[in-house]
């Protein structure tokens, strides 16, 4: 099976400000918005380049939403920055009624997403926040993996015409996907081939689904990866052709069972080929403070975790 | 375009107004009678706008916001009056597959609207972000919104109202419609804000009182005299003291009117106080 190594671990929420340093001298249209947190969201090297594109709003996130849906409408693309919860939760009806039901071409870019957020505690981990997004109707949901990914998604999103929500982290994880790969909007990226089981894996989850294979492939079993960093819309021909080998699925992201990436793939399952699907997902539940590490071994959140799923949707195959 | 011909265009909206809520039973006539004034002075005299070649990026023209949504049929009908579309879609307002939504929104495009509206407190931040694009554009163009007194009362508003001025957004002119009233009774009664005055000056506006919120003649001079104060470093506020229902004697000096439609036979009443002057849609 193919193996992944990382090149040095790195957040990718200096993905994100690696790539929007670069659409600031690339995109002139391109301007951004932060409500108090530059430094937590690399957004510095923007700011400092080009502080006229760039708006520091204060802690006014609903403000913040509200300016970049009409810095639209003179042709401005404006990337919002702040934490997923205060990014999606907080804001909702203002992304709701000015962004998505108005269209408008806003990026809103969520870091610190997750658990992984660690010891703030669970007043900040939003795990959430893919739900809420991706009911909103044309919203464009994007998850990458690592710093590589995010940069480039990031940058991709800059050419897309419409809203999108980027959602990316705060600690260093594992960077291993190519360098200076282009992002495909709702394009899932087969990892790893397998014949057993299916892991489709979003976010900081894809990494550990890569160290579940290696460890399910050392005791015999065979697992295909994809890595589904567009949760909205759905890469469902990648599922699909997929579970044609495998006949199983596991799904793995750092979010709450409800409302997230397995929620959406139980869906394509059931309306055209239903298997057995194991969720790897927080269960309804906050977080609280802790480590990442010790946070995601908590909630069964890692590479140990899927491999327990694999076995056990692998025997409910019929 | 003459004291006139503005007050022709006056009773017609008026018109419009009573007779598309009339023809849904339903829309909000209190507020868009109290505001039919202010409206028709900015898109019939004061903005530089293109109804006949409607962009949404806006560049080069004036452009206006309505904050408080649900006076949707006062902006139908001076957009339509306005030659932004058909008046004859008026006949459509708050039906099946209408573009004329009961909030405006962008997403049927009808031209005239650049964002949806109708949950409160919202249009201002829009506003800013379209001024600061503006100037981002080197667009001397001015930036309007409309504004509820009831809608202050939304958090959002403080945001804007403060950032608006911390950073010199000062292509923007926002009114408030001081009528003094919401859905559940007077604004003082249901949370009294004090003086809305003193509180934008607070936060460092440019206050411009208007006492006579449904005289084309007083409009028309604050218009002129808040358009001179342009450019000097903060945000313009009018605070438009209108007449909730003003033209319609049975809706006048109550609340109750603000989401409620005539009958037949107060439409005919409106009707007679509100002469026909450029034909009914």
């Amino acid at each position: 099976m193919k193996k992944y190594s990382d090149t040095g671990s790195k957040d990718t929420r200096s993905g994100f400000g690696a790539g929007l340093e670069e659409l600031g001298n690339t995109n002139e249209n391109v301007v951004a918005l932060c409500a108090d947190l530059t430094g937590s969201l690399k957004m510095n090297a923007f700011a400092e380049q080009h502080p006229d594109r760039f708006f520091q709003v204060g802690i006014a996130e609903a403000n913040m939403m509200g300016i970049a849906a009409g810095l639209t409408i003179g042709g401005k693309i404006p990337f919002t920055g702040t934490f997923a919860n205060f990014s999606t939760g907080r804001v909702y009806d203002q992304i709701r009624q000015s962004i998505a039901y108005s269209g408008k071409n806003v990026k809103i870019c969520a870091s610190h997403a997750g658990l992984t957020l660690g010891e703030d505690g669970a007043t900040h981990q939003i795990l959430e926040d893919l739900g809420l997004m991706k009911m909103l109707p044309h919203m464009v949901v994007i998850n990458p993996c690592d710093y590589n990914q995010t940069k480039a998604a990031t940058i991709a999103i800059a050419d897309y015409d419409g809203p999108v929500y980027l959602r990316f982290g705060r600690p260093k994880v594992a960077n291993f996907t190519e360098i200076d790969a282009p992002f495909v909007i709702g394009k899932g990226d087969l990892m790893t081939e397998g014949s057993d089981v299916t892991i489709v894996a979003t976010g900081h989850l894809v990494w550990e689904s890569l160290q579940a294979a290696e460890k399910l492939d050392s005791v015999g079993i065979s697992a295909e990866v994809i890595n589904m960093a567009t949760v909205k819309p759905l890469d469902e021909s990648i599922v699909l052709k997929s579970i044609k080998k495998t006949g199983c699925v596991v799904t793995a992201e750092e979010h709450n069972r409800f409302g997230g990436l397995g929620e959406s793939i139980a869906q394509t399952l059931v309306t055209n080929n239903p298997v057995p699907q194991e969720f790897v997902a927080v269960n309804d539940s906050f977080g609280e403070s802790g480590t990442p590490a010790q946070l995601m071994d908590k909630y069964g959140l890692n590479a140990d975790a899927i491999v327990s799923a694999a076995q056990k949707v692998i025997k409910r195959k019929k | 375009m003459s004291h006139d011909n503005l007050q022709a265009v006056v009773s017609q909206v008026r018109r419009d107004i009573v007779r598309m809520v009339h023809a849904v039973n339903s829309g909000h006539p209190g507020g868009s009678l109290g505001c039919v004034e202010y409206l028709v002075s900015l898109y019939f005299k004061h903005m530089n706008h293109h109804p006949k070649d409607f962009k949404m990026d806006g560049i080069g023209e004036d452009v206006f916001f309505l904050s408080n949504g649900h006076i949707s049929p006062v902006i139908y009908s001076v957009l339509a009056r306005a030659g932004y579309f058909e008046v004859s879609e008026l006949n459509t307002f708050r039906k099946l597959n209408s573009r004329l939504q009961g909030h405006p929104t962008t997403h049927e495009g009808l031209e005239g609207i650049r964002i949806a509206s109708g949950s409160l407190g919202q249009g201002l931040s829009v506003a800013i972000g379209a001024a600061t694009a503006k100037k981002l554009n080197k667009d001397r163009s001015i930036v309007y919104t409309l504004h509820g007194d009831g809608e202050l009362q939304e958090g959002q508003i403080w945001e804007a109202v403060m950032y608006a001025s911390a950073k010199n957004v000062d292509n923007l002119i926002a009114a408030v419609d001081v009528n003094e009233k919401q859905i559940d009774g007077s604004t003082n009664d249901v949370l009294a804000m004090g003086s809305i005055g003193a509180k934008f000056k607070a936060f460092d506006w440019e206050v411009i009182h208007v006492k006579q919120g449904n005289n084309l003649d007083a409009i028309d001079e604050t218009l002129t005299q808040a358009k001179g104060k342009l450019g000097n470093g903060k945000p313009i506020c009018l605070l438009l003291q209108t007449e909730m229902g003003n033209g319609v004697d049975f809706m006048m000096g109550t609340h109750k009117w603000h989401g409620v439609a005539p009958n037949d036979e107060q439409l005919l009443s409106a009707l007679s106080q509100n002469e026909e002057t450029l034909g009914d849609y």
